[in-house]
């Protein structure tokens, strides 16, 4: 099972024949990911990589039957190529892309919300690392290797704090059914809560392990979902410990603006939640095998 | 971005908003000639720094001669400025606002933000202007009206009027309110602004609306297209490394401890300054070198972390993924023989190609402390760090 993707996802790139779009299109093909073409709007026609370039993502779904896409297109772009996937019926979206302009992303949500819920595109990221089910498919730029296949979920906004994750699990023989990153924009196409809904009905997933951060509401609004929906254990980690108030740690969206967006009150409040807190980032592995060695 | 109250007034002023009359003023003498252009008998000599709550930090004068004009501008040029949103190292003044004197008959507040957690546009309100919305959301949350706008169709005149009233203004003033409030949202949208704040928003004695203070924050990833509002950017305003950094397309946070960090991604940078803390030390940086950390790139960032003084140990925490911990460790190696680091550096490299990476740094020679996972590179560096400081008190 796994959730958003697996072997027969019939994916296409946006972005397709560019440096970055090219480089990360052959690592998931030699993933094993089922890259069917690709969409650069003027290069329809040609062929890249072996696979078929189509001018619009409606031609691509239309031609080659696309079901899910992975955007590699600059920022001032971007939010334009999510909704053309979207519209085009594509029905998973990841947008990899850092520095979409923030106004733009609520466009794109405002746009999503349109279609009635069970027409309307899943989106993850912007400004993110993927979404892999380890030995299916690979809709990322996370180095493949390091997931073993299992039946924990991640869900993070980070790149290398959720490879850091993968590799600790790894370490102790853990296995992962989907790592799914959302991001560190303010404004995302998923949130923590969204993921956890989709691992929740996901017979294969045992365990989930959220990895937040500092800033926004999405991991309390998660903690909330877990402790009221949720049958499976949730095992968090929040970074930011030593961010202070007002500044901004990378990610567009890690800053602490307002009360409760510190990592110390998210562990507070997720911890009276019910969820598992991780002591330190060293021990995500750690604390998620002592969760699934109780079950 | 942020930008300086004056620069944000005169924006908003182009889009209808009441201000009063006002100069900018460089020098003592500026100032004293900007009162005499204003006119009257009374104005506001304003500090010109990024931070709010100027007032309290002692950066605005009411003065009543041109000497007390001229006096004041002496006394503020130059001067660094602390606040609560500074920072105890505060901003330093390079520029002063003079503003005419305004009869204040009534504070209020007044913001527009994009906002994370309803992925739409908030108006937020109160009558009790004047203060820090964050105390007043604390101690009277109901003091404060929130009202959402949808950016698909934008916002309603009846929106605007439901803010005038619960402003408490007079009827005769609330379809001025309803064109200020229409201005600043057209502001937003139109230059990309990410938040929006008039405190006070005041009524002057003679029933009118003026902006008495305006502050505004650009998306920094919106700047592209946004060329006249980068131009407004105040290097001065900023710190120095975070700015050095950014140039080099580094993302850096200078922060108090003494234990210098280099990380690739955002989160597992703040996820091995944790770390740190957990071993009981501090770090002294937020950095993160990105994706493609090459030789170059990482000699960067190491003269970055090093210009910090208190810098006692440095930890390279780097787990590869489309990078290669060989390439990284050859980087790591080239910078260490080119900059006379002073300091010990603990190495933790994962990933791709790890084992070559490790073996680059064995065999290079150079005293680098490797570790094998975050927690024994943590550890390792307050260790080091320990140390150091043990032998500096031992050699004073």
């Amino acid at each position: 099972m796994a959730i958003l993707i697996n072997e027969t996802t019939r994916i296409i790139v946006q972005g397709f024949t560019g440096k970055i779009g090219s480089f990360h299109a052959q690592d998931m093909i030699n993933y094993g990911s089922n890259v069917v073409g690709g969409v650069t709007p003027g290069k329809g026609g040609q062929t890249h990589l072996g696979l078929p370039v189509f001018n619009t993502a409606r031609e691509a779904v239309k031609q080659v039957g696309a079901e899910a896409s992975i955007i590699f297109v600059p920022p001032a772009f971007a939010a334009d190529s999510i909704m053309e996937a979207a519209d085009a019926g594509i029905k998973y979206c990841v947008a990899i892309t850092d520095g979409i302009p923030t106004q733009d992303m609520m466009t794109v949500k405002n746009f999503l919300r349109r279609f009635p819920a069970n027409e309307r595109m899943v989106l993850t990221g912007p400004n993110c690392a993927g979404t892999i089910s380890p030995g299916r498919s690979m809709l990322g730029i996370m180095p493949g290797h390091i997931y073993m296949q299992g039946n924990v979920g991640i869900v993070g906004r980070s790149g290398t704090l959720g490879y850091e994750a993968a590799d600790q699990m790894k370490r102790l023989g853990i296995g992962i059914s989907s790592s799914v990153g959302i991001g560190g924009d303010p404004i995302n196409g998923s949130s923590h809560r969204d993921i956890l809904e989709k691992f929740e009905n996901d017979p294969e997933t045992k365990v989930v392990l959220m990895i937040g951060e500092i800033g926004g509401p999405q991991e309390v609004e998660a903690g909330l979902y877990a402790q009221a929906h949720m049958s499976k254990p949730v095992v968090a980690y929040i970074a930011g410990l030593t961010a202070p108030e007002g500044r901004r740690m990378g990610h567009a969206g890690a800053i602490i603006s307002s009360a409760g967006e510190s990592a110390a009150e998210k562990v507070a409040l997720l911890r009276e939640m019910g969820v598992t807190i991780c002591p330190t980032p060293a021990a995500m592995g750690e604390t998620v095998a002592a969760v699934l060695a109780g079950l | 971005m942020d930008i300086h109250e004056y620069q944000a007034k005169e924006i908003l002023s182009g889009y209808g908003i009441k201000i009063a009359e006002g100069g900018l003023a460089y020098s003592p003498e500026d100032a004293v000639q900007r009162a005499r252009e204003i006119g009257g008998h009374i104005w506001a000599v304003k500090a010109q720094i990024h931070s709010g709550a100027r007032g309290k930090a002692g950066g605005i004068k009411i003065c009543k001669t041109h000497d007390e004009v001229e006096a004041a501008a002496t006394y503020l040029l130059g001067k660094r400025l602390v606040t609560h949103q500074t920072g105890p190292a505060g901003k330093v003044c390079g520029r002063l606002y003079v503003e005419a004197g305004t009869e204040i008959a009534k504070e209020l507040y007044f913001c527009l933000l994009v906002d994370r957690s309803s992925e739409r546009i908030v108006m937020v309100g109160s009558a009790q202007g004047g203060m820090d919305i964050e105390e007043l959301a604390r101690t009277n949350p109901e003091a404060i009206t929130k009202i959402v706008i949808k950016p698909s169709v934008g916002l309603q005149d009846y929106q605007a009027r439901e803010m005038a009233f619960k402003l408490g203004l007079d009827a005769e003033v609330i379809s001025h309110a309803v064109k200020t409030i229409n201005g600043c949202y057209k502001a937003l949208r139109a230059l990309d602004v990410s938040m929006l704040e008039i405190n006070p928003l005041v009524v002057t004695k003679s029933n009118e609306l003026i902006a008495l203070d305006a502050k505004m924050s650009f998306d920094d990833n919106a700047l592209f297209r946004q060329l006249k509002i980068s131009e407004l950017r105040d290097k001065s305003q900023e710190d120095p490394r975070e700015m050095a950094a950014a140039d080099r397309g580094l993302s850096y946070v200078g922060l108090d401890g003494d234990i210098g960090c280099m990380i690739n991604g955002a989160g597992l940078a703040m996820a091995t300054m944790d770390m740190i803390k957990l071993a009981g030390g501090e770090p002294a940086n937020f950095l993160d070198v990105g994706g493609g950390a090459s030789a170059e790139r990482t000699e960067k960032a190491f003269r970055l972390v090093l210009a910090d003084k208190n810098v006692k140990a440095m930890l390279v925490n780097i787990f590869a993924g489309i990078n290669r911990c060989d390439w990284i460790a050859e980087g790591v190696v080239q910078a260490v023989r080119k900059i006379d680091m002073q300091v010990p550096l603990i190495v933790r490299l994962s990933g791709t190609n790890v084992e070559e990476g490790r073996k680059i740094i064995a065999e290079s020679g150079l005293p680098i402390i490797t570790a094998d996972t975050l927690a024994e590179a943590a550890e390792k560096a307050v260790q080091a760090r320990n140390e150091v400081v043990a032998k500096e008190a031992a050699g004073a």
